[in-house]
């Protein structure tokens, strides 16, 4: 690749890293690691490559937009491609990204587990999310299922109040 | 919303098309059966719970019927909103009405445990896309799994009345299982192609995953008796119209309709 092409991938790189996550605007789809790849095409353009978060995520279609409207200033050609092989793991939120969320009120995703799923109630997660607001660790699941896919909800028994988690997936 | 194309091999892709979509169909149906749940559910997170897990899976019905319908240029909304009853090929199990509480838990756990299984298998497709599908959807079924699991021990390990209509829940719901793991022509093809599992292939594991929790929850596994089925070639159940006409209302009376 010729340098004045690895600085136009370069740009629209940048340019997708920091569009915004509809849901939790604290992010960027470059904390995300929603951003797999900006790369030239088989017809020679360039193509900017999301993966979605959840199959079902409202959000992949307005990111998308996004992304698109973003990359056009910089190159009117580009386009936007969503492939889902591999498949997205919050283990790619960068560790600025967890800080964000923490920041933010959202207790961030802890590193996934692997094997069978459990059959025991109670038996997964082993350490518990510590609680955005008092630091707590001392906190308890209410659902495994919050206000969007991406999140459960959880209450703090030091300061009794209720908080979101950032699912492992 | 997925960008990519059938594969070239071109014997086999009647077969993959077809495949994909009866898997799109249990999902899709799925979903639909579980959003009549909005805004009744016994509390708020449950509420919050059972449309998260429609959601995920109508994301994947999306995938799967994209997918399959790019084989014959069809698109999701044409496969979701302009086939008729008997052109649907999902199972039954994924269409019975949802009963109480407990019909829809025994119902989510029956059918999540396969879901399961399949994608658990399916990641080692030899066809591309399915695999991706696959790896993607089994992450978010654990987590469906997880939450009927938890819900069955608790309505069955719980009162004497939660504990009776759960039984009462599986002896219902329990026959339907049964056409999940029945093996046809496609699915043999399917299997021989290296692309799915045989159905029938599953059952074991689904049955011992299935059995731990009932028994836990101590709630007896029924006496296989009545074993419904035809969903796989259209053939559906009574509340099976009522659904579709939901489901496919404003496509049809509103032709194009858009966001």
């Amino acid at each position: 690749m010729t340098e004045p092409d690895t600085e136009r991938l370069a740009a629209l790189r940048l340019a997708a890293a920091m569009v915004a996550d509809p849901e939790i605007p604290v992010l960027t789809i470059g904390d995300l690691g929603i951003l797999r790849d900006v790369r030239f095409a088989a017809d020679g353009l360039p193509e900017v490559v999301l993966t979605p978060t959840y199959s079902g995520c409202p959000a992949t279609e307005a990111i998308r937009q996004d992304v698109l409207a973003r990359i056009r200033t910089v190159d009117p050609l580009a386009r936007v491609v969503v492939e889902l092989a591999p498949a997205w793991t919050t283990d790619w939120i960068t560790d600025d990204g967890k800080a964000k969320l923490h920041e933010y009120g959202i207790a961030p995703p802890r590193p996934t587990r692997t094997g069978p799923v459990a059959l025991q109630l109670g038996s997964r997660p082993v350490d518990a999310a510590r609680c955005p607001r008092c630091d707590s660790a001392d906190t308890e699941l209410i659902s495994q299922f919050g206000s969007t896919p991406c999140k459960s909800l959880r209450r703090c028994r030091a300061c009794a109040e209720p908080f979101d988690e950032f699912k492992s997936l | 919303m997925i960008d990519s194309g059938p594969p070239v091999n071109a014997p086999a892709n009647a077969d993959i098309a077809e495949y994909a979509i009866r898997l799109g169909d249990d999902a899709l149906i799925l979903s639909q059966r579980l959003s009549e749940w909005s805004a009744r559910s016994p509390q708020i997170e449950e509420d919050l719970a059972l449309m998260n897990i429609a959601l995920d899976l109508l994301g994947q019905a999306r995938s799967l019927l994209a997918y399959g319908g790019s084989f014959s240029g069809r698109t999701e909304d044409e496969l979701a909103y302009l086939r008729e009853e008997r052109q649907f090929t999902n199972l039954q199990l994924a269409e019975i009405d949802n009963g109480d509480f407990a019909v829809t838990m025994i119902r989510q756990l029956l059918f999540s445990s396969y879901q399961y299984e399949l994608y658990r298998d399916l990641e080692s497709s030899r066809d591309a896309q399915l695999a991706a599908i696959a790896a993607k959807a089994v992450k978010e079924v654990a987590y469906h799994v997880e939450h009927a699991t938890t819900w069955v021990l608790r309505l069955g390990d719980g009162t004497a009345q939660s504990h009776d209509r759960t039984q009462a829940a599986l002896e219902l719901v329990w026959p339907f299982s049964h056409e999940l793991f029945a093996d046809d022509s496609l699915s043999r093809r399917i299997a021989d192609l290296g692309v799915g599992p045989l159905p029938s292939v599953l059952h074991e594991a689904w049955l011992a995953a299935v059995r731990a929790v009932l028994e836990q929850a101590t709630i007896t596994v029924p006496e296989d008796n009545w074993k419904p089925s035809g969903g796989r070639s259209g053939l559906h159940t009574e509340g099976f119209g009522f659904l579709l006409a939901e489901l496919q209302h404003l496509h049809r009376s509103h032709p194009g309709a858009r966001w």
